[in-house]
């Protein structure tokens, strides 16, 4: 029984006491021993019960060496001292004499002194709060997350939102298309925003698949266009990631297969789209864009591909953008970029490709920018009643309807009224000539010394509605087979030469965006810009017609269109000249070159030059494939 | 504050007399306190002890005599020959020690008692015959070591110590062999036989055989004597018996079992056929048989109720009435909105009536016929800057959640970073403004929750210059300079293992294991008061919900009721078999509960300082009480992880709340009492649906009379929510005026 104890509880065995007792000079006979040793061990147990009592009010689960000290105390014992540290302390059995000690190492008072280790426990206690969130079945709310204390998910909500994101994200395009229209039109998903939302700001995670990025996007333009959703502060969020997948240099990028360049104009789409429709619900929106853009822009490191998100974004967002941030700029950065493009080495094929397509990119954005200035200063010197059919600028004028001109204050109001608006923006007064900084003509000198020949306006006019549709698809070289079908008046006054570029995009009908049918935030805009770009009064009646708010445009609007539209016909046959861009440089460059084998095309078969009316649309086709985007304008000047 | 205490303030002279001077003139631990003084505690005065009567029966109960005869010889050795001769007369002793009555009146169980009176004395003179005091005779005070505990406890030598495990297996055999329904109930009889049998043994110098008694029949004990056996086993002389307390205390104190009167029979007839003798002393000594009438309980219900120290409850403990309820609110008017002055809350102005505190109890203007009188026990007046606050609390409650199962309320985690040094005592103020920590390096720390930050009062120098007719007074009275997000309160020699608030949050109270209760001043940060009286370790202090009073409890086993203004105790609360580990008020400031390291929870009257309820369940020290807001339920924890759920009024167990890991070191109620929220060491915070828990109880007063109900096992149904710190234990739980739980503990990055 005895050793079943001991195997229970440490003992002292009386041999321990003798020696202790003998160190201390006096004998024990055998039999005191084996009392005091029993003795010992109990008053060493009953010690030990008690601490335990100290430790269990100290809220510990450890026995510290003062819990023992303080029971110790109770019983009128010393204490024991040099055991506070809070280190466990190593016990040590000593070989030869089977004796076990606690290691008493010296320490070294200078070395503790002068360590430079900061010991533990010197920081101030300090009370941190944490709050757990309990929603009403107990659960604990996500941390970091938005909070949804006051909206709580239903089942059906938490269902809905798995199955929309599993359909946009997953594989199957007609689920998507189904999700994707349900987004758009679904009055009752308020409290699902912040998770969509939150969705969407993954971009930068997946910013090696471009297919991906592209339903987000897809994601993105849903909900802006879904007329139930409050979107709040929540536009800051969306912007940012549309920014993202214009301005960043993708890891999709790195393979120049990947057309990421279709990406980067559909986010600017959809950059203007946003801003245009949500911009009043955050202030300060359009100049912060506009700082990204333009310090991208300024940037000399970024790869190119962010230049051309930057240079495009700026042009969706209209050619005030351009005239403020890109064309100061221009002189600046002309220099890198014909580095780039006169290096003819195998090695910077790829880079001087892409510098191709910000050359066309800018290239297109400045071409607006001086069609609309002209534009507005044609209105502002005709005034409102800006009909005059005659002249030569007001067809250059009252064609080109400038998009994006209004002040970003009044973004919701004006672009219903499409053309109508502008051209009473631009009659009533000259809002946006107020910071005009370069006269047009001196503008149009500085970017002629850029573009040289390439730089043209397309003094198109549209040919009469019943203008067959086109003959086919494009091919994806008919881009460059330039069918600048419209008729360039010559006898333009500003002189300006030929239009570079003006190509015939067939899908229209069957599968330009702008055919679709739009819901009304998306028509409010969309319209209004691609009727602003289109060059051909025929093409503004036909989106007009096509778009839903026909009764939108004023009278005055219509009768601009008319008096417009028809005697642009009698200005004389539609006459081409294609002028070879570059010469100005000096040098004919490849990615310039091309443009001269053009051959005259297809007069009036084709449709009316829309390229500016196209371009943006055609971005915003997605869900056709790539390759038809070669149509587009800008792939004009991809080399291959 | 004035002193309130104008009625009881004789009565307490009068009370704190006998104890007061116990401490003094003992300056080890006064092991008399033990059970003397739970008679001396009550009123001496008034003759009527504390340990209710044993049975039916008018003659005086053994131990009471006993009782009487330590404090004869107490007093003798004290040379208070006066207070001998009266108590002598007054308690009749002489006649009984001359002419001891039989009391045939009894039944069984009358017949046992009455027989046994005789005996009894008489082993108790042979008994402390070895010991060289006799008991009655009067003795010149010529030993050293007049040992009461020896009178009291003395174990007689009976039979031959070789047979001890024959007797105990010859008991095993019969209990094994009865009736399922009848085993569980005799069953109770191993643990408090085993124990008794072991220290007679030992009492009797046979360690030899002690140790193999122990060996043999241990085994056979129910597990949560676990704790308990293994202090035993360690025990082994007769010296070591002497000094400790623990098991002086199970030999002086009677073992409560609850038998009924079927199995009882079946034992007495069993002990009486085979001349067991020696068993059938001990069970006539040490052991109290509460017999009832009825189905014998089942294993799972004796269960429920085992586990303490000294047995279970006997019924009559807890006979007696208890007001439960809710003082009325002062009536106090609330200003429509806030600009109204304070000070018009005079009598004469329309009335707008207080809500009650407790959504469950009644709000009529009527008294609640459970509540006590408004002033039985005097109660601090309120002040206008209490008035204040109440109405600040009013607004709070109509911001209110409603909490229930559907709702549950979110949780405010305070994290102690940093707390190397131990944090071991957290309090918040009622109104969650400020948060106090006691830590082991004997620090109290006063941190601010909200933004304002804590400031002093100006010197006394700067005070004089200030305009005290401003209306910006009690802002100017304040040092800017010394505003910071927490005070540390510096004066206490040891960890400090209890703080509380006082409701106005003008003072905190600290208790410390250096033996003091430190009353600070909020307004200055010092220390106002401390007060001695316990001379080892306080665990625990709280003060009263309406203030002034503060009850305190700790290892010298008693509890002590304090009013700030006082330096000495008003009552002691004296009982406790081992430590009082914590302390709470009764909502209605007319009661204190305390937990104990005996596992047990006594319920106190302020007024006459009786134990009026008693409670057994717990398995291990009960480190944690909470009262329900309407006063009706008390919720205790104990280091089982087990929460028990107590109706106050019936003195009933109603509840097991299973889960915890481990010991629960906080439990609060919801302000509705709705919600019971229970805080761990095993860093979890767990809600407990406490209406359904009450509801499912059908507690009348013909379940009452039976001292137990079926307990449901329905933790699993009641636990609305588990949630994990990563690694903070539990510390404090509280919730605010409008219903969010804040939880306390310090980080522990080990």
């Amino acid at each position: 029984m005895t050793e079943r104890e001991e195997r229970r509880f440490a003992e002292v065995p009386r041999e321990s006491i003798k020696l202790m007792a003998e160190s201390s000079g006096v004998e024990l006979s055998e039999e005191v021993a084996a009392l005091l040793a029993e003795d010992v061990c109990y008053r060493l147990r009953e010690a030990t019960q008690n601490s335990s009592q100290f430790m269990r009010h100290a809220k510990r689960r450890k026995l510290s060496v003062e819990d023992l000290n303080r029971a110790l105390r109770w019983s009128n014992t010393e204490t024991i001292c040099g055991y506070g540290a809070q280190d466990a302390l190593p016990f040590r059995p000593l070989k030869e004499g089977e004796l076990f000690f606690v290691e008493d190492r010296e320490i070294n008072l200078v070395e503790l002194a002068l360590a430079t280790n900061i010991p533990k426990g010197c920081a101030e206690t300090m009370v941190r709060v944490h709050v757990s969130y309990l929603d009403g079945k107990g659960n604990l709310e996500p941390q970091g997350t938005v909070p949804t204390a006051v909206q709580s998910l239903s089942e059906d909500l938490l269902k809905y939102y798995q199955q929309i994101t599993r359909a946009i994200l997953g594989e199957d395009p007609h689920l998507m298309k189904v999700a994707l229209l349900d987004l758009q039109s679904n009055s009752k998903i308020a409290a699902l925003l912040p998770y969509f939302v939150y969705v969407i700001s993954g971009v930068k995670s997946v910013s090696h698949d471009l297919d991906q990025l592209n339903r987000l996007l897809h994601m993105v333009k849903s909900l802006v266009q879904n007329p139930y959703l409050y979107l709040g502060s929540y536009v800051r969020s969306l912007v940012s990631s549309v920014m993202y997948c214009i301005l960043e240099p993708l890891a999709a990028s790195i393979n120049p297969l990947n057309d990421h360049w279709t990406l980067r104009d559909y986010a600017a789409l959809l950059l203007s789209h946003i801003f245009w429709t949500h911009g009043d619900l955050v202030s300060g929106l359009y100049h912060q864009i506009l700082l990204s853009l333009q310090k991208v822009l300024s940037d000399p490191v970024r790869p190119l591909c962010s230049h051309y998100g930057a240079v495009v974004g700026l042009h969706a967002l209209g050619w005030k953008a351009v005239e403020r941030v890109l064309y100061p700029h221009l002189p600046a950065y002309w220099a890198n970029l014909q580095a780039v493009l006169d290096d003819y080495s195998v090695s910077n094929a790829q880079v001087k490709a892409d510098g191709h397509k910000v050359y066309g990119a800018i290239l297109v954005a400045v071409e607006r920018l001086l069609k609309m200035k002209a534009l507005s200063l044609t209105l502002a010197a005709e005034g409102s009643g800006a009909g005059l059919p005659g002249t030569t600028t007001g067809a250059v004028g009252f064609r080109e309807n400038s998009p994006g001109l209004s002040p970003p204050s009044e973004p919701l109001s004006e672009p219903p009224l499409g053309i109508a608006s502008h051209l009473q923006a631009g009659g009533a007064g000259c809002p946006w000539e107020e910071w005009t900084p370069v006269s047009l003509p001196a503008m149009y000198c500085e970017l002629y010394s850029f573009f040289g020949d390439s730089l043209a306006v397309r003094f198109s006019t549209g040919p009469p509605l019943g203008g067959a549709t086109p003959p086919g698809p494009c091919q994806p070289l008919e881009g460059r087979k330039e069918p600048a079908s419209s008729a360039p008046n010559l006898e333009n006054t500003r002189k300006m030469p030929q239009l570079t570029a003006s190509m015939n995009i067939s899908p229209r009908q069957d599968g330009s965006p702008r055919m679709e049918p739009q819901p009304p935030s998306l028509a409010a805009t969309v319209p209004g810009r691609s009727l602003a770009r289109s060059s051909s009064s025929s093409s503004v009646s036909r989106s007009r017609s096509s778009s839903s708010h026909p009764g939108r445009s004023t009278s005055q609007s219509r009768d601009i269109f008319p008096k417009a539209r028809f005697p642009l016909p009698q200005a004389g046959p539609p006459a081409f000249s294609f002028i070879i861009g570059g010469r100005q440089m000096g040098r004919r460059c490849q990615g310039r070159r091309f443009q001269t084998s053009f051959t005259p095309t297809p007069p009036l078969t084709t449709h009316p030059p829309r390229a500016y009316a196209h371009k943006l649309p055609v971005i915003g086709r997605v869900s056709k494939p790539v390759r038809r985007w070669t149509c587009s304008h800008y792939s004009l000047h991809l080399p291959l | 504050m004035t002193p309130l205490l104008s009625a009881p303030g004789e009565k307490m002279a009068a009370v704190q007399d006998a104890p007061m001077e116990l401490d003094s003139e003992k300056e080890t631990k006064p092991e008399i306190l033990s059970d003397g003084t739970s008679n001396l505690s009550g009123n001496t005065a008034s003759g009527t002890l504390s340990s209710p009567p044993l049975t039916a029966g008018g003659a005086p109960k053994q131990e009471d005599q006993q009782t009487l005869i330590a404090v004869l010889q107490f007093l003798r050795r004290n040379k208070l020959t006066e207070s001998v001769d009266i108590l002598r007369r007054e308690a009749c002793l002489e006649d009984q020690e001359d002419s001891q009555t039989l009391d045939g009146s009894g039944g069984g169980k009358g017949d046992g008692d009455g027989g046994d009176a005789n005996s009894l004395l008489s082993r108790v003179s042979i008994a402390s015959a070895a010991a060289p005091q006799s008991t009655l005779t009067p003795i010149p005070v010529k030993n050293d070591q007049p040992d009461v505990s020896v009178v009291l406890s003395a174990y007689s030598q009976q039979g031959d110590p070789s047979l001890y495990q024959v007797y105990y297996t010859g008991l095993k055999n019969f209990i094994e062999s009865v009736l399922d329904c009848h085993r569980a109930e005799l069953s109770q009889l191993f643990y408090p036989l085993f124990v008794h049998m072991y220290l007679e043994l030992v009492y009797n110098n046979h360690e030899t055989k002690a140790k193999a008694f122990f060996e043999k029949f241990s085994g056979d004990q129910e597990c949560y004597y676990q704790d308990d056996l293994q202090i035993l086993c360690g025990l082994t002389k007769k010296e070591h018996l002497k000094g400790n307390e623990a098991l002086l205390d199970f030999r002086t104190s009677r073992f409560v079992l609850r038998i009924s009167r079927d199995s009882y029979q079946l034992l007495k007839r069993h002990l009486q056929e085979r001349h067991n003798n020696q068993i059938w002393n001990i069970i006539q000594e040490h052991l109290y048989i509460d017999i009832f009438d009825g189905m014998p309980r089942s294993k799972s219900q004796i269960d429920s109720m085992s586990g303490s120290f000294a047995g279970e409850t006997r019924r009559e403990v807890n006979k007696a009435k208890v007001f439960y309820g809710l003082l009325k609110e002062p009536e106090i008017e609330v200003p429509l909105d806030d600009e109204d002055d304070e000070a018009e809350n005079e009598e004469g102005k329309p009335k707008k009536k207080k809500t009650k505190k407790d959504s469950m109890g009644s709000k009529s203007k009527k008294q609640d016929p459970n509540a006590p009188q408004q002033n039985r026990i005097p109660l601090p007046e309120l002040k206008d800057s209490d008035k204040l606050d109440k109405i600040m609390y009013m607004k709070e409650s109509t911001k209110r959640i409603r909490l229930g199962p559907e709702n549950l309320p979110s949780i405010c985690f305070y994290s102690f970073l940093n707390a190397y040094q131990g944090l071991t005592a957290v309090d918040f103020t009622d109104d969650s403004s400020l948060l106090a920590g006691g830590f082991a390096d004997s620090t109290v720390r006063v941190w601010s929750a909200t933004p304002k930050k804590l400031r002093k009062v100006k010197s006394a120098a700067e005070l004089n210059l200030i305009d005290k007719e401003s209306d910006d007074v009690l802002e100017r009275i304040m040092d800017e300079k010394t505003a910071s997000e927490s005070k540390n309160l510096y004066g206490h020699s040891g960890p400090v293992y209890g703080v509380s608030f006082s409701p106005d949050r003008n003072y905190l109270l600290s208790s410390s294991e250096d033996g003091t209760v430190r009353l600070w001043s909020l307004q200055t940060f010092t220390c106002l008061v401390g007060y001695k009286g316990h001379n080892y370790p306080v665990w625990d202090t709280h003060f009263s919900p309406f203030g002034y009073y503060f009850v305190s409890g700790g290892h010298d086993r008693v509890a002590r009721l304090w009013a700030t203004d006082h330096y000495q105790p008003l009552r002691i609360f004296a009982g406790h078999l081992a430590d009082v580990t914590c302390t709470r008020f009764h909502p209605n400031s007319n009661y204190v509960v305390t937990g104990s390291t005996d596992r047990t929870i006594r319920l106190w009257d302020v007024l006459n300082g009786n134990c009026v309820r008693f409670f057994t369940g717990h398995k291990g020290p009960i480190h944690s009480l909470a009262f329900s807001p309407n006063g009706k339920f008390l919720a205790s924890g104990s280091t089982d992880g087990r929460v028990l759920l107590w109706d106050i009024g019936h003195g009933l167990m109603i509840g097991e709340l299973k889960g915890h890991t481990d010991t629960i070191y906080a439990l609060k109620f919801s302000r509705d009492g709705e919600i019971l929220a229970s805080g761990s060491m095993d860093n979890t915070v767990r809600l407990w649906d406490s209406m359904k828990a009450f509801d499912d109880m059908e507690t009348d007063d013909f379940t009452a009379a039976t001292g137990h109900i079926p307990l449901p096992d329905n933790s699993q149904e009641l636990l609305l929510g588990m949630y994990h710190s990563k690694s903070t234990p539990v510390t404090h739980l509280h919730f605010t005026r409008r219903n969010l739980l804040l939880a306390a503990g310090a980080y522990n990055s080990q």
